[in-house]
């Protein structure tokens, strides 16, 4: 006997398009005119942040660093579909999310010079910390997707993972617990194209990335990453679902128009002309296509949020800035309790001035 | 109540869990088979699904789904099911628990006990016999510690579920039901961070983990030597000032552990000795070990781990001096 035991397909969603027109089916009937203004001014905030933050890297003002541009339209839409009671778990790219949710931005720079300090979770602002090493965060979002279950506070956990990272056996194990648990998680994967200098089509023989939920038995979902209302939609209902407990799989089509880091130069692995190609796609350009055409933004509304933000972002670099390095926090901060042993040598320490003095 | 290693354990899982709701066990087979030792028997009927689970079987995703739940609320008792597994989960150990509470300057904590059996001479597969106390102490931020006996092993895992830290429980097979002990039926807790002076003495200290505190009590006693003997308890952090005094006082010092001797636990013990009471020892500092090579299959575990006859030599070498 041969017969078929499974079946299924991945659907793509996409409610704003290149030019600024909307699907009507689809769009979010909540999302008001102003609430589109509001994600420009988002988009435009995390992007005038990012340019800022490679300056910075360049004047060494800052550690090594991941730009953002071209995602903002996913890290927008994705952070607003965020409930009050609801989590993120970032990777090192989601500069644009802690933004939106209310992260100090001094913090966030902080963060960036190399300082724990920046990594502090402030009180209620429900987010883990910036995690490295890839995909090793979505176990922490499927184990806290569990707690919050538990707790029964109707929360949800927004995992964030890049294409490179749903090669991973923590990508997988997390949507397998999240499934086998039917805890209120949703992973989006930021496929950007690029995994550092490896493209997504060499990074996996599948053809979406979105499938890859279907061997957890949970749903997958393509998104246009750049428009920022249809991931909005997109993760607003996967967090909705989850929420019942169905955990989703979200995969939103972005393009990662900078490099991986500072640290490498990707006219080394990749044409201008494809660069050149999702220009047209931007995030930003097709809103402000929108609101063009519906009076509801001008050049005069553009320069005001840019100065306003500019200043914003300059007046936290200053804090940032003028944070005082406190090395015996290093020490303070590893257990509940000061061992005797780390106690000692943490004495030797201050007594040597922390070998800084300068003075042999 | 009498117990030994497996029961006292599982009556202090039952303690804690009865305390604080917040307390949940996961890990493969922990709920119905009640863990491949039974440490966690009879949680899952009395406390049910929500708080003992049977995970999927991936141990890094039971180390950082842990992880993911404490940070969240709650109190989660991993069990790894042997000690050469948990390897899969050393990234969620190192990158993750031990230096969460550093990343975000104590504003997120991780309240969690990640058990394991560990250590060899039952004859069992591959993978099964490591001693890994060691690996998890080396980068600091994990508590890790390790009973040898019924008393110490509910008094430290009940201490362990009251702190605000991340706990690596290693737990040595072979003395799970190697003997019995009497031990109080109520919550106790054992210090994290102190070593246990098993027996006084003054003219050697044998420090010793695990496995081998009952092999060097035997051989102690089969010798008639008046030695100090500390069992350490905690491996990280050290109970450096019980090993300075002791080391002062008798002026011979023996460290025996299962592990390989290359970079071991008796390494680390050595050099804090020789840094602090070198001048007052009458011999060398003497490590007594497995051989520096992975452990073997069980046909040559014999020949491996350090048994009464290697630390009776050992302490006729040290006292000859």
């Amino acid at each position: 006997m041969q017969k078929k035991v499974f079946d299924d397909s991945i659907e793509y969603f996409q409610v704003m398009d290149e030019n600024g027109a909307i699907d009507q089916a689809l769009f979010p009937k909540e999302v008001t005119d102003q609430k589109i203004v509001e994600m420009y001014k988002w988009m435009a905030f995390a992007r005038a942040l990012d340019a800022k933050a490679l300056s910075l890297q360049r004047q060494g003002r800052i550690a090594t660093y991941a730009p953002l541009v071209g995602q903002e339209g996913e890290q927008v839409g994705s952070a607003l579909a965020l409930g009050q009671n609801d989590y993120f778990v970032p990777n090192f790219r989601q500069h644009g999310v802690f933004l939106v949710r209310g992260a100090p931005i001094d913090k966030i720079v902080l963060g960036w010079r190399g300082y724990e300090d920046g990594g502090a979770v402030p009180k209620g602002f429900n987010a883990l910390a910036v995690a490295v090493p890839v995909a090793t965060q979505l176990p922490h979002a499927a184990g806290l997707a569990f707690a919050l279950m538990q707790r029964k506070n109707g929360g949800a956990v927004l995992g964030y993972v890049g294409d490179g990272g749903t090669s991973e056996g923590d990508f997988y194990e997390s949507l397998n617990f999240a499934g086998a648990k039917k805890v209120p998680l949703v992973i989006l994967i930021e496929d950007n194209e690029w995994a550092i200098s490896v493209p997504r089509s060499e990074q996996t023989a599948a053809q979406t990335l979105a499938q890859k939920a279907m061997a957890a038995g949970i749903k997958g979902v393509q998104v246009d990453g750049n428009d920022v209302i249809g991931v909005y939609k997109v993760v607003k209902d996967a967090l909705d679902e989850a929420r019942k407990g169905n955990p989703m799989l979200v995969e939103v089509l972005t393009y990662r128009m900078s490099m991986h880091t500072t640290a490498d130069d990707p006219t080394k692995y990749r044409s201008d002309a494809e660069v050149e190609a999702w220009k047209n796609k931007d995030p930003l350009l097709r809103v402000r296509k929108y609101l063009q055409s519906k009076n509801l933004w001008d050049d005069t509304k553009e320069q005001q949020m840019q100065d306003d933000q500019r200043k914003k972002i300059d007046d936290a670099v200053a804090v940032a800035e003028s944070f005082k390095e406190d090395p015996t926090s290093m020490f303070q901060n590893i257990y509940s309790f000061m061992p005797e042993v780390l106690n000692d040598e943490l004495e030797e320490a201050k007594e040597a001035g922390f070998w800084q003095t300068g003075a042999q | 109540m009498m117990a030994n290693m497996v029961t006292a354990l599982n009556n202090a899982h039952d303690l804690i869990m009865k305390e604080n709701d917040k307390v949940v066990v996961l890990g493969e087979d922990v709920a119905k088979d009640g863990g491949v030792f039974r440490v966690t028997d009879g949680l899952f009927q009395k406390y049910g699904p929500n708080r003992v689970l049977d995970t999927p079987l991936a141990e890094s995703s039971i180390i950082g789904t842990a992880i993911g739940m404490a940070i969240g609320g709650l109190r989660p008792i991993a069990e790894i099911q042997f000690a050469g597994f948990m390897l899969l989960g050393f990234s969620q150990l190192l990158n993750h628990a031990a230096r969460y509470r550093a990343r975000t300057r104590s504003t997120l904590t991780v309240p969690m006990i990640v058990r394991t059996p560990v250590s060899g001479g039952v004859r069992t597969l591959e993978h099964h016999s490591d001693s890994p106390e060691t690996y998890y102490s080396h980068i600091g931020g994990l508590i890790v510690v390790e009973p040898s006996n019924p008393y110490d092993a509910k008094g430290l895992l009940i201490r362990a579920a009251h702190m605000n830290d991340p706990v690596v429980f290693l737990e040595p097979t072979k003395l799970y039901r190697l003997f019995k002990q009497e031990i109080p039926d109520e919550m106790y807790e054992v210090p994290i961070g102190k070593a246990n002076i098993v027996q006084a003495g003054d003219d050697l200290t044998i420090i010793a983990n695990g496995t081998m505190v009952p092999v060097v009590k035997d051989a102690v006693a089969k010798k008639g030597t008046n030695a100090e003997i500390i069992d350490l308890r905690t491996i990280n952090p050290l109970d450096e000032t019980t090993i300075i005094e002791s080391a002062k006082k008798t002026g011979r010092v023996m460290i025996v552990h299962e592990a390989s001797l290359s970079f071991g636990l008796g390494a680390e013990v050595a050099a804090r000795i020789a840094e602090k009471a070198i001048f007052e020892l009458d011999a060398p500092v003497m490590r007594v070990a497995a051989p520096s090579l992975p452990y073997p299959q069980p046909g040559y575990e014999k020949y491996f781990v350090p048994n009464t006859e290697k630390v009776s030599q050992a302490i006729d070498k040290i006292m000859s001096v």
